[in-house]
């Protein structure tokens, strides 16, 4: 064990973990990060590529080699990172790509093959054939290289997403974000404060440092409780902002506190007024040879460790670095009872520590698999071995100005500081402050919180007394840039994904300068941790490799999400039924009880038949019900169909505008059947317009183009004729409408409607009130069938009970309830039209009705659909065919050809887009668009259905298969 | 992204339908203007004048957006 005293956990509560199967225990306040350094644990990952043993190297979320797998099964979670989550009881955590175990690796070997696996050597070395590819190097490279696997288990993991409105956003925690968010709460603003930790506080709770006359830790917790207590503020711990985009709205992702009933992670969409971005910097490695050995950390992680988790990550320590902030860090090793073994500095510098000191040395490389020693370059150049199990490294602070860059800024270079601070100006609404913004010091990232904080307060318009600036620390923190060590070696620049200088180097000599050239060819950056602590390095190394500046070589592009997010978390509430919401009918327990097969139509569910007994396929079925309505009566639910109120004194002049027909010749009490063109002049949708007064009219459409019908006659009315008085409502739900079809259908209705139908008030096409068990109802004669039919409407709330009667009264007389199939079969026969013919490329000359679009006035798509190619008589043209051949079967998606030409794509003549086996005529009848159908009636063309392997000979013919007079519909 | 529309206050995108460029329907028969106003469009970089329809209470909406910097200057009532 190597925890030490102090520290911000709480030992009065100690929790047991595993990790590789081993049982250890930690305290809460531990990461796993902390808790595995607490327990000697100094190997946790392996690397990507060469498969080398990785320890742990930072104390956040920009940690890119200790990735471990969380649980297993259903709740298994690949690629966490152990330095931000969070010590539960029962946690049990496994290293990743390592084989047998994260100890012992035999992938290793790669390792020794580094030679040949540089940039660029999957591009060079992996061409062939692309099934050579897709068969052999692929999954040969996905085994060897990789990251966490999935367990192949539908996921029961848990997640939410939410939303939040808020006055001042507060990205970070820190010095900077605490003091942000407190002055501006003060003033009454309605705040969020949002930090990636489970502990307010940043560095505060890192560095041991007086802020306000009491340890810093101890002043971070006390402005969280006075946050906290206000009711102007919420305070999302664990919640890192992943995203900025337009107009202040803001993505973040909240991992939850550990708990069985809680969500694994909520999503969250912020929207701010104004936002302070308060995010801190990270340190960045310094490359010299096997920087990536386990032992070697970052310096201010270090500090942490110590500090914070009272985890001592070695006995024996090499602190190096360039800056006043490794000489802290030695200090506090030595507090913490952590033998110095060296303090390094690359500069001149002096020295007030008890400690062998090297000025103006280097560390050269680190010994051992896991670091057991360093060899240090002296100023004079002599070299020297000391050994040491912890290097502690420091090549500067990198600010963390990614949210900054999500709406196109770059980030802008200050030499002072040697690193990228956030454009002035980057993000609307933003203030970058504190270290993020290049700040150094406690004292000036407390007053930048303020100063940032009192600007949004302005600019809000509130006023009040700022909070005093707490007494912090001010001395400069002296530093100069530290990149990369010479000497011979591999330095690791991207920890995760293996790219040393080597291969940034090799890129700019193979001539791949630009930056983002670099970035793809090494794939430095790519890894789950973007780079974040080695991305500045490594421009460096290509600055110099190509003879420019750093800011001269600039950036790659940062883009949300800063942190990895759960796919789940993105779409949570959208699966399942979330994804797609089901709508019902009002008779869809009466459908379920009949045992009829649901089938979607849209978000709709539609029943495709009922099954009797003895019927043992669905064509069984389907032909009793379609005879049914032939030979008897047959109810269908036709809810779904879209129902379109149209009202007001120029609803007439309206609807003669979105149809092609015209309807304000239309008598009350009618009915007619109508097309809608889009504005290119194909069809939109097709079906019936009732007038049910002087100024309203009942507009239906199919089930799948009700919303766009809608929206386009929306569009119609308040965009295109804003002159016309007319009101348009969606009536859809409010109505339940059922067909009564066959020649029983008067009798049936006369028995059930309060007042039966007097004939020569209901002809074919006649609308009107009726009223049935003293419930207002509509009756509209109309078919689908071609039989003498009728759609009864009643308020949705008695459809249940409608349906229910309908259905019995129709048993009763020897009919029944018909579902979709029935229907289809019933309109294939009397060639009525759904979208299998509009299929949106089909215009109205098409589909022989090009007598319905008027003349005499303007229509939408009539100039388009004008146009001499959509009148052309080559096109495709509906018809009906018959097979003739041996085969005496259609297939709908079938191509057409003439019985002598090759069945091949230039010979086509056409396509059939709709088939039924029609019991009534004892053979199958398909719908088809053929080259010069209508002139054609009674040739025979070859069917080929290239996909299923069925061809046949058929008879072309009318569409309409059955009772071409129209005898019984209006009979 | 959120719109101001007009009856409803301030919505998220979520809320609205995008109903292409706000341009002015041609007359008569088909020619060179209904070829445009059915086929052309502008890319414009800037002010974008676009129909956007609140699905919530059906009005379709004219928005004046730039599309470089995504502000939204006007929102006002297509009807009005």
């Amino acid at each position: 064990m190597s925890r030490i005293a102090g520290g911000l956990i709480d030992r009065t509560r100690p929790v047991s973990f595993t990790f590789d199967g081993h049982a250890y225990q930690g305290f809460a306040g531990d990461t796993l990060a902390s808790a595995l350094i607490a327990n000697d644990q100094r190997t946790v990952a392996r690397s990507f590529k060469y498969h080398r043993p990785r320890g742990i190297l930072s104390a956040g979320s920009e940690e890119p080699n200790a990735l471990v797998t969380l649980g297993r099964g259903t709740g298994q979670e690949p690629n966490a990172r152990a330095t931000m989550v969070e010590l539960r009881e029962g946690l049990a955590a496994r290293s990743q790509n390592a084989w047998p175990s994260v100890g012992f690796d035999l992938m290793e070997v790669n390792d020794l093959a580094a030679p040949f696996l540089t940039a660029g050597f999957y591009y060079k070395t992996f061409m062939g054939p692309y099934r050579i590819w897709e068969r052999l190097f692929e999954p040969a490279i996905r085994r060897a290289a990789g990251l966490g696997v999935l367990s192949k288990e539908a996921a029961d993991l848990r997640f939410e997403k939410a939303f939040a409105f808020c006055d001042l956003l507060v990205i970070g925690a820190g010095p900077t974000g605490l003091m942000a968010a407190l002055t501006a709460a003060e003033a009454g603003a309605d705040v969020i404060l949002a930090d990636e930790d489970f502990l307010p506080g940043g560095r505060l709770n890192s560095d041991r440092q007086e802020v306000g006359g009491q340890a810093s830790s101890a002043w971070a917790g006390e402005v969280t409780a006075r946050l906290e207590a206000m009711e102007n503020v919420r305070i999302l711990r664990r919640t890192a902002v992943t995203g900025v985009y337009d107009q202040g709205t803001y993505g973040a992702l909240q991992r939850h506190a550990p708990g069985p009933t809680r969500p694994l992670e909520t999503f969250w969409r912020i929207v701010a007024r104004h936002a302070i971005l308060a995010a801190g910097a990270v340190e960045r490695p310094v490359a010299f040879a096997n920087n990536d050995r386990p032992g070697v950390m970052l310096a201010g992680a270090v500090r942490t460790y110590v500090n914070r988790f009272a985890a001592a990550p070695g006995q024996t320590a090499v602190v190096f670095g360039a800056s006043d902030s490794v000489h802290r860090t030695a200090a506090d090793l030595r507090r913490a009872g952590v033998h110095v073994a060296a303090l390094v500095d690359a500069r001149d510098a002096p020295c007030d520590l008890d400690v062998p000191f090297y000025p103006g040395a280097q560390v050269e490389r680190v010994l051992g698999r896991e670091a057991e020693g360093v060899v240090i370059r002296r100023a004079d150049g002599t070299e020297e071995r000391v050994q040491a199990d912890l290097v502690a490294m420091s090549g500067g602070w990198n600010p963390l100005v990614h949210l900054s860059c999500h709406m196109n800024a770059r980030p802008v270079w200050r030499d002072d500081i040697a690193a990228f601070v956030p454009a002035p100006g980057a993000v609307p609404g933003m203030i970058p402050a504190g270290a993020c913004n290049g700040e150094v010091t406690t004292a000036a990232c407390l007053a930048a919180g303020r100063d940032a904080a009192r600007q949004v307060v302005s600019d809000l318009g509130l006023s009040g007394a700022s909070p005093d600036l707490p007494e912090a620390e001010d001395r400069e923190a002296r530093a100069e840039p530290l990149w990369v060590v010479p000497g011979k070696g591999r330095k690791w620049v991207d920890f995760q994904n293996d790219v040393t200088t080597k291969d940034v180097e090799q890129a700019a000599r193979e001539n791949f300068r630009s930056v983002e050239h670099m970035k793809r060819y090494t794939t430095q950056g790519m890894a789950t941790d973007q780079g974040r602590t080695g991305g500045v390095t490594a421009l460096a190394v290509l600055a110099d490799a190509t003879g420019r500046s750093i800011p001269g070589t600039g950036t790659t592009t940062y883009r949300p999400p800063y942190t990895p997010v759960h796919i789940g978390a993105l779409g949570a509430g959208g699966q399942g039924k979330g994804f797609a919401p089901e709508r019902f009918t009002a008779a869809h327990p009466v459908h379920l009880s009949m045992t009829a097969p649901m089938i979607e139509a849209g978000l709709w569910y539609r029943p495709s038949f009922y099954p009797r007994e003895g019927e043992k396929t669905w064509r069984a079925s389907c032909d009793r019900e379609a005879l049914m309505v032939r030979n008897s009566v047959g109810i269908c639910d036709v809810t779904t169909l879209g129902k379109i109120d149209v009202q007001g004194p120029d609803a007439a002049e309206f609807l003669d505008f979105v149809y092609t027909g015209t309807m304000s010749t239309l008598k009350v009490g009618r009915v007619r059947y109508g097309l809608m063109l889009r504005e290119d002049g194909q069809i939109m949708d097709d079906g019936t317009c009732a007038r049910l007064g002087e100024a309203h009219y009942l507009v239906t459409t199919t089930t799948a183009a009700a919303g766009l019908v809608m929206k386009q006659m929306e569009f119609a009315a308040q965009v295109l004729r804003p002159d016309l008085d007319v009101r348009l409502m969606s009536v859809t739900e409010q109505w339940f409408q059922a067909a009564v079809a066959g020649p029983k259908s008067r009798d049936l209705l006369n028995d059930l409607l309060d007042a039966p139908l007097e004939p020569e008030d209901w002809p074919f096409m006649a609308c009107g009130a009726v009223s049935v068990g003293g419930v207002p109802a509509r009756l509209f004669r109309i078919s689908f069938s071609g039989e003498h039919a009728y759609e009864l409407a009643v308020p949705a709330r008695y459809g249940e009970s409608l349906f229910r009667q309908l259905v019995a009264r129709a048993e009763s007389m020897g009919g029944g309830a018909y579902g979709m199939e029935a229907l289809n079969v019933l309109r294939i026969e009397k060639g009525l039209l759904t979208h299998a013919e509009l299929d949106g490329r089909t215009t109205a000359y098409d589909l022989n009705l090009k007598g319905m679009m008027k003349r005499s006035k303007d229509f939408v798509g009539r100039a388009a659909a004008g146009r001499e190619g959509l009148l052309d008589e080559d096109r495709p043209r509906l018809v009906g065919l018959k097979p003739t051949g041996a085969v005496k079967q259609l297939t709908a998606g079938a191509f057409l050809f003439d019985p002598e030409a090759e069945p091949t794509r230039p010979n086509a003549q056409g396509t059939i887009s709709s088939v039924a086996f029609s019991p009534t005529l004892g053979h199958f009848i398909g719908l088809a668009l053929l080259k010069e159908g209508p002139d054609r009636h009674g040739d025979t063309v070859r069917m080929v259905d290239h996909l299923r392997g069925i061809s046949t000979l058929c008879e072309v013919c009318d569409p309409v298969f059955f009772d071409p007079e129209g005898g019984r519909v209006r009979g | 992204m959120r719109l101001t529309c007009p009856h409803c206050g301030t919505r998220d995108l979520r809320e609205f339908t995008y109903g292409g460029a706000a341009l002015e329907r041609p007359t008569g028969d088909w020619g060179p203007a209904w070829d445009a106003y059915v086929h052309l469009r502008e890319n414009p970089a800037g002010a974008s004048f676009e129909w956007w329809q609140h699905d919530v209470c059906a009005t379709w909406l004219k928005v004046d957006r730039d599309t470089r910097t995504h502000v939204i200057s006007q929102v006002t009532e297509a009807r009005a």
